[in-house]
């Protein structure tokens, strides 16, 4: 279990800003994902914690200790890579063994030929925590097998079991999930989550699937264009998105924006003036997030807006109705219970308002969310 | 939506055979993939299979070049061989060019490509001019050697009389025309192994690398164990195999340098089919001679290829 400390983390490759001054606390044993579009920078970041790249500026620092001078096997962090990285000439018992040879035996004991005369205590404890690691995550029956012989969750598992078997101080994860299939991840992201657990470890979690961040982690940064956007638990970054971009990423489907301006306190989004009264000055421009289980279809609301039905998804338990309306280029998505609207068709004109109680997410100019308290006055209405 | 008003309301109807005709295995199908497959098979019937007939057929008789009368001996040429001590000087002459020229082309292959690529600069220039001996005219370039191994005006002798030692007559001296010969060999053939050892390189996938700086094998000697060397498997195969079949082959630089000579010390297999065909017109022994040659190559190259196969993992 370790800590791990960013500071002002820069990182410039030619002319092109990789990372812009990224500080980041990782708390011992905490679950951190790392989460943004592909090309934000974040694998880059952490191969710079792992020591595989080296920052233009900014310290790294592990339980407190600088460690940019260290070296990757200094550091004592494990990685898994989103190819896994196995090497694929040695068997999984050579897999997870590696790491394990590498620390626990001299070079004489690792040379070819001669390095079998020796060492045979150290060899047996290597062999020991070989086993166990492959038992803790039953991949025991796998051990004389070579990566090109295994299905992508062995070897997946076994990935994972080369950087748990020398129990690192931290476990970096780059994409670990990316190359399973669509079932498969979702019970990977059980298994990791209950590893975490078990082993009370530091998890550092790169990702850009955002279902990933929110299911598994204990707090979750996003990060857009190599820069943090916003550091909170899975709840405060959907609940409480600090930029229209962090709203955007965060939650499926998106969450729906439009225009809107303000006039006396109140806003207005193509004709129709919101139900709550804000202290923001006259004639700003705003961006106005409402979430699609924030919004439902009316017949005849005289506060919503009208549009045609584009296109809907039935997910079961869930019907999203995309609505295409002039208050934006999207269609606004809707969340409505499947059985609520049967004989809902495509192309039919319906209205569109918001649920009375709905949290509302409002943006300024730049993207950033104007705070909540400056909402004076929210009317609640029914109809 | 937007990108449904470019689409067609309905899609254009099927031409009317279309659907119309079953699927079916015809006997025309048959004759067409004969007929596709005809070409290569009668090139390689003309060009590869008919010419190894024809040496096995023509190394059992007397045949002379220009000759009239033909006569069937049998094994009669290979008994003659095998009781030629030119032949065998020939072939052990063959083997060592051999065993001298393919480890050190591989091995030195694979130094230059592991410095070449261990730098970003100048690699280009690396590689082209370590390619070059390649692409060079072997025959022209068999000429300038021979002026640097001159024993009086040549550079290397010059140099090293230079330093206090005594020079020799490199290619005329039984004990160092094979090698000063196998040196030529080794220039020639080590940019080839090297640009082909430099695309493996390249091959190797960074991660790999990366994984194995962190679980500690980061020094030099061991990312080349656990990473660089069994991933190059493949390829080093492919340079073993393609370095031993160019060994074989030689015989420019034999027949412009020194004829197989002094006294049969650089005599090699090639030059001597070439020497009994085309200069003694000893057709039905030349034949021979190839036989043996030929069968000696494939034998050493499918060997070659299963051994190294056992320890190659191709990922």
């Amino acid at each position: 279990m370790a800590a791990i400390e960013l500071r002002h983390i820069v990182k410039r490759c030619g002319n092109a800003d990789i990372l812009r001054d990224v500080s980041l606390g990782v708390e011992a044993g905490e679950f951190l994902t790392i989460v943004g579009p592909s090309g934000c920078g974040k694998s880059t970041l952490l191969k710079i914690i792992a020591g595989l790249e080296e920052q233009t500026s900014g310290e790294v620092l592990i339980d407190a200790l600088p460690a940019d001078h260290l070296r990757p096997k200094a550091r004592d962090i494990a990685m898994v890579f989103q190819s896994y990285a196995l090497y694929p000439h040695l068997t999984v018992f050579d897999n997870l063994a590696l790491p394990l040879r590498m620390r626990w035996l001299t070079p004489v004991q690792r040379a070819p030929a001669i390095g079998r005369f020796f060492g045979s205590a150290a060899r047996q404890r290597v062999a020991q925590a070989v086993r166990e690691t492959a038992e803790f995550l039953e991949i025991g029956h796998l051990l004389d097998r070579k990566p090109g012989q295994l299905s992508g969750g062995q070897r997946q598992r076994v990935a994972l079991g080369r950087a748990l078997v020398r129990r690192p101080k931290a476990f970096l994860m780059d994409e670990p999930l990316s190359n399973l299939d669509a079932q498969l991840r979702v019970s990977m992201r059980h298994e990791l989550a209950a590893l975490h657990r078990r082993l009370g470890a530091t998890f550092v979690y790169v990702t850009h699937d955002q279902s990933e961040a929110m299911t598994m982690s204990d707090r979750v940064a996003v990060m857009m264009e190599g820069g943090l956007l916003q550091v909170d638990t899975p709840q405060a970054v959907y609940d409480r998105p600090s930029h229209r971009k962090v709203a955007e990423f965060i939650g499926s489907p998106a969450i729906n924006l439009f225009r809107a301006h303000v006039e006396h306190g109140r806003l207005r989004a193509d004709g129709i003036l919101l139900p709550s009264h804000w202290d923001i000055p006259d004639d700003e421009a705003v961006t106005v997030g409402i979430r699609p289980q924030g919004l439902t279809l009316k017949a005849d609301a005289p506060s919503g807006w009208r549009g045609e039905v584009a296109h809907l998804e039935n997910m079961g338990a869930d019907l999203f109705v995309h609505v295409r309306t002039r208050l934006c280029d999207t269609a606004l998505v809707v969340r409505m219970s499947p059985h609520h609207r049967e004989g809902l068709k495509l192309g039919e004109t319906v209205t569109v308002a918001r649920l009375g109680s709905a949290p509302m997410l409002v943006f300024d100019r730049h993207g950033q969310r104007i705070d909540p308290r400056r909402e004076i006055l929210s009317e609640v209405v029914n109809g | 939506m937007a990108e449904t008003a470019l689409l067609p309301a309905r899609w254009p109807a099927l031409p009317a055979q279309f659907p119309a005709r079953p699927y079916r295995v015809a006997a025309s199908e048959s004759r067409h993939a004969v007929a596709l497959v005809a070409p290569a098979v009668g090139l390689m019937l003309v060009l590869l299979f008919g010419p190894t007939a024809a040496a096995l057929v023509i190394s059992c008789t007397d045949w002379e070049f220009g000759a009239a009368a033909v006569r069937f001996v049998g094994l009669a040429n290979f008994r003659a061989l095998a009781a030629d001590p030119v032949f065998w000087k020939a072939l052990g002459n063959t083997l060592t060019y051999v065993v001298v020229v393919v480890p050190a082309c591989v091995a030195g292959g694979l130094v230059l490509a592991l410095l070449i690529e261990s730098r970003q600069r100048f690699r280009a220039f690396y590689r082209t001019a370590h390619f070059l001996p390649v692409m060079s005219t072997l025959v022209a370039m068999a000429v300038v050697w021979q002026t640097l191994l001159h024993p009086t005006i040549g550079l290397l002798n010059q140099v090293l009389h230079v330093i206090g030692l005594d020079g020799r007559n490199w290619l005329r001296e039984e004990g160092t025309a094979l090698f000063a010969l196998a040196l030529i060999g080794i220039w020639q053939n080590l940019g080839y192994a090297t640009v082909l050892f430099m695309a493996g390189l390249k091959s190797i996938p960074r991660d790999l690398y990366h994984a194995a700086d962190i679980d500690g094998a980061d020094s030099a000697l061991d990312r080349l164990r656990t990473v660089t060397l069994p991933l190059l498997g493949p390829v080093t195969m492919f340079v073993l195999v393609m370095m031993a079949v160019r060994a074989f082959q030689l015989f420019e630089t034999v027949h412009v340098l020194t004829k197989g000579g002094p006294n049969k010390a650089s005599e090699v297999l090639l030059h001597l089919i070439y020497v009994e065909s085309f200069e003694f017109l000893r057709t039905g022994r030349g034949a021979a001679l190839t036989v043996i040659y030929l069968a000696i190559v494939v034998g050493i190259t499918m060997l070659q290829t299963r051994l190294v196969e056992r320890r190659v993992h191709y990922a």
